[in-house]
């Protein structure tokens, strides 16, 4: 198989923890449970777990432009916004007739894309790098934030969408796929739920794929080292370009979903705190290992909301605590640090080089 | 034979400090030429402004007869030059058969590329540590790797800034004998060298920069027998 589809051989390499039959089986018998999970427990859980995971594509977004491009986005939930309420606007403008939830949401996405490419095309044909590019990407958030904050008059609106200032807007229809006859809404939790599991399984799979490719290469080599990469012959700029626009992407694939499942959205999935709540996910896993972040978002989402019903401000203390406590005692991330740990006991004691 | 590479009436200001003043270096094809000065000549600026990292004030780089003043540095890299670095320019968390692939990748396929990582392996004396974390290795085998990376690219020019600095009088030795198999193989080689003994070893040609300006160019020999040399080196002379 590996010789016909030459990429399947990249799901495991350098770039990336976990290989060999233990680590697949694990992760096969992982998804199983996932499939199965929704047969066995109630719609409310279900469909808390469609929003966990909703989040995980930014998550994974960033992971690849910070953990393995070496530059630190706080644009991620710009573009969540960006996408959360073009689709927002489509929708409430277009209905949802005959799956058009689905070319709105594919519309979000293109829309992000095209932003994250012109920003992007400033910040690294610019050659803004290392803070700089944290302090653009999170000004351009906080611009949208608002923006979006002062609509509220009755003035600002795109068709018959509201923006509705800080309220946000609500009411768009849930998403839909096209199916003979009639579409099929994917509404109430389950069909939603295995949509987003399955979209969240390719994500993961394929970005595998990416880093441990020969892009995925020089991204890694940028991060090391931008000044060598680029005299090797590489183009650090477009390499770096378009790990942004894919992260964008993934961001925006994030708010198109989360408007759809929560259907509204509004300006706070912008402010400052929801910027900068992804890098804590990411962070605390480890962010130079996609399944390390991929864990770590999910069990760090799960841990803040049951902190929450002690009060949302606390949740977000400990929050920043564990930021904190990971960056002091294990910088590349809890999982991987872990990961590295049992490979070393694993491997046994290393032989004097 | 024709020159590789050219600057014609090359300048470079950092707002008042004239760091590069009116530098007409010309390399021939083939040539083993060895830049030397004291600390402040500018020798590492004339390097980034060959590199395309600065962007000259005024003046302009010829190579292989096109001029490239307004490439960058990746572009020309492209058309066949190579740098190793002062400080060692590695991939640190990766290992070191890794920095290499990264640096072979996008001129070879699989296949041949781990042939030809193998060669660059064993010609660099780095055989026991090719699995080794690039950061671990020690001083000298970082600076061999890197000059693996340059060289992995097959440059016709190729640009060493320091390539034995930190080094042990052995492992000096050892890498002028790899310049020199480079040389003989036809890389035109342009060395930044403190060390004296390595310039001894293995340049031609030598050019002294003080000031920003060439100061004195000749064989080894002429430049070791030039009083004015010596003195810039013990710091008599101004100009």
């Amino acid at each position: 198989m590996t010789r016909r589809f030459p990429f399947i051989r990249l799901l495991e390499g350098p770039q990336t923890l976990g290989r060999g039959p233990l680590f697949w089986s694990i992760a096969g018998a992982v998804l199983v449970a996932a499939m199965v999970y929704p047969l066995m427990t109630d719609g409310y859980t279900v469909g808390n777990t469609v929003y966990f995971f909703t989040w995980a594509f930014m998550a994974l977004g960033l992971c690849l432009v910070w953990g393995y491009g070496g530059s630190l986005s706080f644009g991620q939930t710009a573009f969540f916004g960006l996408s959360g309420y073009t689709y927002g606007i489509l929708t409430l403008n277009f209905g949802a007739a005959y799956g058009f939830t689905l070319i709105a949401l594919i519309a979000s996405l293109v829309c992000t894309a095209v932003f994250a490419a012109v920003l992007g095309y400033f910040l690294y044909f610019g050659r803004i790098s290392g803070v700089f590019l944290g302090i653009v990407t999170l000004s351009v958030t906080l611009v949208f934030e608002r923006f979006m904050a002062q609509t509220a008059g009755p003035e600002w609106h795109i068709g018959v969408a509201r923006l509705n200032g800080f309220n946000g807007m609500s009411g768009m229809p849930p998403l839909t796929l096209p199916w003979f006859g009639r579409a099929i809404a994917l509404f109430p939790d389950i069909g939603l739920y295995y949509f987003v599991l399955i979209l969240l399984v390719l994500s993961y799979l394929g970005l595998r794929i990416l880093v441990n490719s020969k892009f995925g290469n020089v991204l890694v080599a940028i991060r090391e080292n931008p000044e060598r990469a680029e005299m090797l012959g590489y183009d650090v700029r477009k390499y770096q370009l378009v790990a942004f626009v894919i992260g964008a992407v993934l961001a925006g694939l994030s708010g198109g979903l989360y408007t759809a499942w929560g259907q509204y959205i509004t300006p706070s999935s912008m402010s400052i705190t929801a910027a900068a709540l992804p890098i804590v996910w990411v962070a605390v896993g480890g962010r130079g290992d996609l399944t390390a972040t991929l864990i770590g978002t999910l069990a760090v989402l799960a841990a803040f909301q049951a902190l929450t019903i002690y009060g949302s401000q606390y949740a977000l203390v400990v929050m920043g605590l564990l930021l904190v406590l990971t960056v002091l005692i294990a910088p590349e991330g809890l999982i991987v640090t872990f990961a590295r740990f049992v490979g070393r006991m694993r491997r046994g004691p290393k032989e004097p080089a | 034979m024709m020159s590789i590479l050219e600057t014609r009436g090359l300048n470079k200001h950092f707002g008042g400090l004239h760091v590069t003043a009116d530098v007409n270096l010309v390399l021939e094809e083939g040539e083993l030429h060895c830049l030397i000065g004291p600390n402040g000549a500018g020798k590492s600026t004339l390097f980034r402004l060959i590199l395309g990292e600065h962007v000259p004030s005024s003046g302009a780089i010829f190579y292989a007869g096109h001029d490239i003043t307004a490439l960058k540095s990746f572009q020309r890299i492209r058309r066949g030059m190579s740098v190793k670095f002062q400080v060692p320019g590695i991939f640190k968390s990766l290992s070191a058969r890794q920095n290499l692939e990264i640096s072979l990748q996008h001129h070879l396929e699989r296949g041949s590329l781990e042939a030809e990582v193998d060669r660059l392996i064993d010609f660099l004396h780095l055989r026991d540590v090719r699995e080794q974390l690039a950061g671990n290795l020690s001083h000298g085998q970082k600076q061999w790797l890197e000059i693996g990376m340059a060289i992995s690219l097959k440059p016709k020019l190729l640009l060493l800034d320091e390539p034995t600095a930190g080094m042990s009088p052995t492992e000096t030795f050892a890498t002028g004998e790899i310049v020199q198999t480079l040389n003989a193989d036809g890389v035109t080689i342009l060395a930044v060298e403190h060390d004296m003994s390595f310039v001894r070893q293995v340049a031609r040609r030598v050019t002294v920069l003080h000031l920003g300006r060439i100061f004195a160019q000749g064989t080894i020999e002429e430049i070791v027998a030039d009083e004015r040399v010596a003195a810039i080196y013990l710091g008599h002379a101004n100009a």
